[in-house]
């Protein structure tokens, strides 16, 4: 009953461009994600896939387009870019996981995953930890919460950076390239917990290049080639027949 | 010889007071240039080009003048102007401001090496304005810059023995003036000397124990 009050799409991406220079990294980008799916953006380096995602949140400001947060403007306000601190408000809306981690050296593991639920949300400092806590364990590193992140490696770094991601409760989760900078046999201990995420209905936009993920978690795929999507599909229809010639190279490159 | 220590031990509570007021001016001169450090070097790495120069200008041409020349120029060169202060206000704020040109360029040189990635991720997660600088930039320049600050602060309390000359009554100055009047200038100075020593074996086991834990807290 109430989740039909409540807007089905979580994301949506409208004709967003994005020009570095004379560099046109997004050109007309335009999707939705709808709440509760895991949506992957595959395709080869160069294509704009991590700045797609970082215009979503305005880590990077799109110079045109318009992105919607459960159908509010993100970033712009009468027509003005917002300031700083109201983009912050929506920032905090998608929580994002980085290719090389980010987190906090100062700030232990616990440290890094309540710093933002108790100095920009405001919630109590007893709730925070204890719900930090909890995360720390979901994601398997109970034990850990108090060293500091130079001792952890980066599985499990990765791991905290996830935990910090959903402390604060995002209504969506931007994973960029997140197993990209792992070693290959410590990559499945962080796709196991973005699975598990993805099947309780998280709403979830991975730039990746594990096509198995992809494959496996994924309720549709992007493909993004020079600055545009070029197909966008069903995991199964995507990785049994491409519908673009660019696509069919692209996977060819990772079938084993 | 060993009379004059004597002397000297006699004259303990003076020394004691000369120390206090060492260490209170050293103090207050590390928090000051701290602080005002901190707001030169963000101004030093400004996006306005005209504030970018000037201030950096001015933090070169402060770290080129002896302390003891600023010193005098602000006790009795600044009246001229019609600027006057006390003996004690002209000290601290001539060692605030030379020690603050230090500190700015020891913090910038901290704060252009932090990795912007950290700071993104600050960004990321709803920290803007001050609050990412307290939260998030702050915490990661102290353990940068910490070892050198600590060397500073050794900086700061040799430079405060300096105001003996504009009669700020500290460690130097009490010192100097128990052997002109007993005539103990070895006893005296020694003494003097074994007092700055010890001070700067504290300071130097406390940014020892700070790098211990800048080492945990390290990037990676």
């Amino acid at each position: 009953m109430q989740a039909e009050d409540q807007p089905v799409v979580a994301v949506e991406a409208r004709g967003l461009c994005k020009r570095f220079g004379k560099l046109e990294v997004l050109k007309k980008v335009t999707f939705t994600v709808p709440r509760g799916t895991t949506v992957c953006i595959l395709g080869p380096s160069g294509s704009g896939k991590s700045t797609l995602l970082r215009c979503l949140n305005f880590l990077e400001q799109p110079d045109e387009g318009e992105v919607l947060l459960r159908g509010e403007r993100v970033g712009v306000k009468d027509g003005a870019l917002m300031k700083e601190r109201e983009l912050c408000a929506f920032r905090v809306r998608m929580a994002m996981v980085f290719q090389h981690f980010n987190l906090w050296p100062h700030l232990t593991a616990l440290g890094n995953v309540i710093e933002s639920p108790i100095h920009v949300l405001g919630r109590p400092r007893e709730t925070a930890v204890e719900d930090g806590r909890e995360l720390l364990r979901k994601v398997g590193l109970a034990d850990k919460t108090d060293v500091y992140p130079h001792t952890l490696s980066g599985g499990q770094k990765q791991r905290v950076a996830i935990a910090r991601a959903l402390a604060i409760n995002p209504e969506v989760l931007l994973f960029d390239e997140p197993t990209s900078s792992l070693d290959p046999e410590i990559v499945g201990e962080v796709l196991s917990v973005m699975k598990q995420l993805s099947s309780e209905g998280m709403t979830m936009i991975v730039v990746t290049h594990e096509m198995s993920f992809a494959h496996e978690a994924a309720d549709a795929v992007l493909f993004m080639d020079g600055g545009r999507i070029v197909e966008s599909s069903a995991p199964d229809e995507f990785f049994a027949k491409p519908r673009t010639e660019r696509a069919r190279q692209f996977l060819q490159r990772y079938v084993r | 010889m060993i009379a004059g220590f004597g002397i000297v031990a006699a004259h303990f509570r003076e020394f004691a007071a000369g120390l206090a007021n060492t260490l209170w001016l050293a103090g207050a001169t590390l928090v000051l240039a701290s602080v005002l450090g901190c707001i030169l070097a963000a101004l030093m790495l400004s996006r306005t080009r005209f504030v970018r120069t000037s201030i950096g200008l001015f933090v070169d041409a402060m770290r080129c003048v002896p302390f003891l020349l600023l010193a005098y120029l602000v006790y009795y060169g600044l009246p001229e102007l019609g600027i006057r202060f006390d003996s004690w206000s002209s000290g601290l704020s001539a060692l605030a401001v030379y020690h603050a040109c230090y500190v700015a360029e020891i913090v910038r040189g901290a704060w252009s090496h932090l990795p912007r990635e950290q700071i993104e991720a600050g960004r990321a997660y709803g920290f803007s304005g001050y609050a990412l600088f307290r939260r998030v930039v702050l915490p990661q320049l102290f353990f940068a810059a910490a070892p050198l600050i600590g060397n500073q602060t050794v900086y700061i309390i040799k430079d405060t023995a300096f105001l003996m000359i504009i009669t700020v009554p500290e460690l130097t100055f009490v010192a100097s003036s128990i052997q002109a009047t007993y005539f103990v200038p070895f006893a005296s100075f020694m003494f003097a000397m074994a007092l700055y020593w010890i001070v700067t074996l504290v300071v130097e086991a406390s940014v020892r124990r700070i790098e211990a834990a800048a080492e945990t807290r390290r990037a990676g």
